[in-house]
C-alpha cells in the first residue's frame, strides 16, 4: 500500500529545502541566542514567527552528538547496507539534526567530526543531503 | 536547476504487508488456486460462509464442514461507482455487485460487467468469469468479474437474508 502525500512546506521549511538545493544548510538564530537547525516555524523563546529571510547558514561540518546503528536497512532508507542514524550538531548551530551517517560501525564515536555529503542531483528535499560522512583530519 | 523557492514536497509512504491467512482463508485460497469455490458451513445455523471464516459470527461456533459452491450466483445488491480510487485503472462508471453465489448465504464483492447500467438490478443472475488458468494464484483476483446469465431474475426471497 502506498500513499504519495503532497505537502506544503510553509515558508521556513521551504527556505530550508531551497537552501539544501543550493548546497547551503540554513538554521535560525533565536531570540535567546540559540541557533536551531533545521529551523522551526516559531521562536521557542518568545513565540514570534520565524522570518524565512533571516535564516543563517550553518555547517557544512559538525559533530555527532548521538547515534544509533541500523544493521537491517529497510526499503526507503538512504542505504541498502548497514549504516548509522546520527544526530549532528552543525558548526554554528546549538541543536542537532537527524540524518544518515555513512561510516564503519567501529569508526563512529559521539563527538566525531562529520561533514555533509551532498547528493549529485538536488531537488529541494531532505535527501539533498545524501548523508553525513567523517570529516577528514 | 530551478531558482524557485520550494513550497511543497512529495513524501511517499509505503507499507508492505505480509499476510498470514489462517486456517479458513488458507483453505479458501488453495481452492481458488485450483479453480474451485469453497465455502464453510456453520454446524449450528447451517449458513454457508463464502469467503469462509473460521467460525460463525452469529452463533460463535467453529466451522467444520467445507462446502463446494457453484460458479453462478445472484446480485443481492450493487453500487455504481462514478469516482475512482487513486491509481485505479478501471474505466468509469463501473458496477460493484454483492454476489450471493449459489449455495452460499453471504455475499462477495465483485466487478459486474456485460450489462448496461440502467439494467443493473437486484436479483440479476450472474456467472463468475475466471482469468486464464495459467495465471491462477492464491487469490480472489482469479475472478476477473461476473457477467449476466441468460436466466430469469432470482426472487427476492432467495437473497433477502444476504443483504
Ligand atoms: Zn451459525
Amino acid at each position: 500500500m502506498e500513499f504519495a502525500y503532497t505537502r506544503s512546506t510553509g515558508p521556513v521549511v521551504g527556505a530550508f529545502l531551497t537552501g539544501l538545493r543550493g548546497q547551503k544548510v540554513l538554521g535560525y538564530k533565536a531570540s535567546d541566542g540559540s541557533v536551531v537547525c533545521p529551523p522551526p516555524e516559531f521562536d521557542a523563546a518568545n513565540n514570534a514567527p520565524v522570518i524565512a529571510g533571516e535564516l543563517i547558514e550553518v555547517g557544512p561540518e559538525g559533530v555527532v552528538t548521538s547515534w544509533s546503528w541500523n544493521p537491517l536497512p529497510r526499503p526507503g532508507n538512504p542505504f541498502d547496507r548497514p549504516f548509522a542514524w546520527a544526530l549532528v550538531k552543525l558548526d554554528g548551530a546549538t541543536s542537532s539534526m537527524l540524518h544518515a551517517l555513512d561510516a564503519p560501525r567501529d569508526g563512529i564515536t559521539t563527538g566525531m567530526r562529520v561533514k555533509v555529503r551532498w547528493a549529485d542531483e538536488r531537488v529541494g528535499f531532505i535527501n539533498d543531503i545524501a548523508c553525513f560522512e567523517p570529516a577528514g583530519g | 536547476m530551478s531558482d524557485e523557492t520550494i513550497t511543497g514536497i512529495i513524501a511517499p509512504i509505503r507499507m508492505d504487508y505480509r499476510y498470514t491467512p489462517g486456517t479458513a482463508t488458507s483453505l479458501f485460497l488453495r481452492a481458488m488456486k485450483e479453480g474451485r469455490f469453497e465455502g464453510r458451513r456453520c454446524p449450528s445455523c447451517s449458513k454457508v460462509y463464502f469467503p469462509p471464516r473460521g467460525g460463525c459470527s452469529m452463533c460463535g461456533v467453529e466451522f467444520a464442514e467445507t462446502v463446494p459452491l457453484a460458479n453462478t450466483g445472484t446480485v443481492a445488491t450493487y453500487t455504481i461507482v462514478n469516482v475512482n480510487f487513486a491509481n485505479r485503472a478501471v474505466e468509469l462508471p463501473y458496477v460493484v455487485a454483492e454476489v450471493k453465489f449459489d449455495g452460499a448465504d453471504i455475499t462477495t464483492s465483485l466487478l459486474l460487467k456485460g450489462v448496461p447500467l440502467e439494467e443493473v438490478r437486484q436479483g440479476l443472475r450472474v456467472e463468475a468469469k475466471w482469468i486464464p488458468e495459467e495465471e491462477w494464484d492464491y487469490s480472489l483476483a482469479n475472478i476477473s468479474h461476473v457477467e449476466p446469465l441468460d436466466e430469469p431474475d432470482a426472487p427476492f426471497e432467495s437473497y433477502k437474508d444476504a443483504i
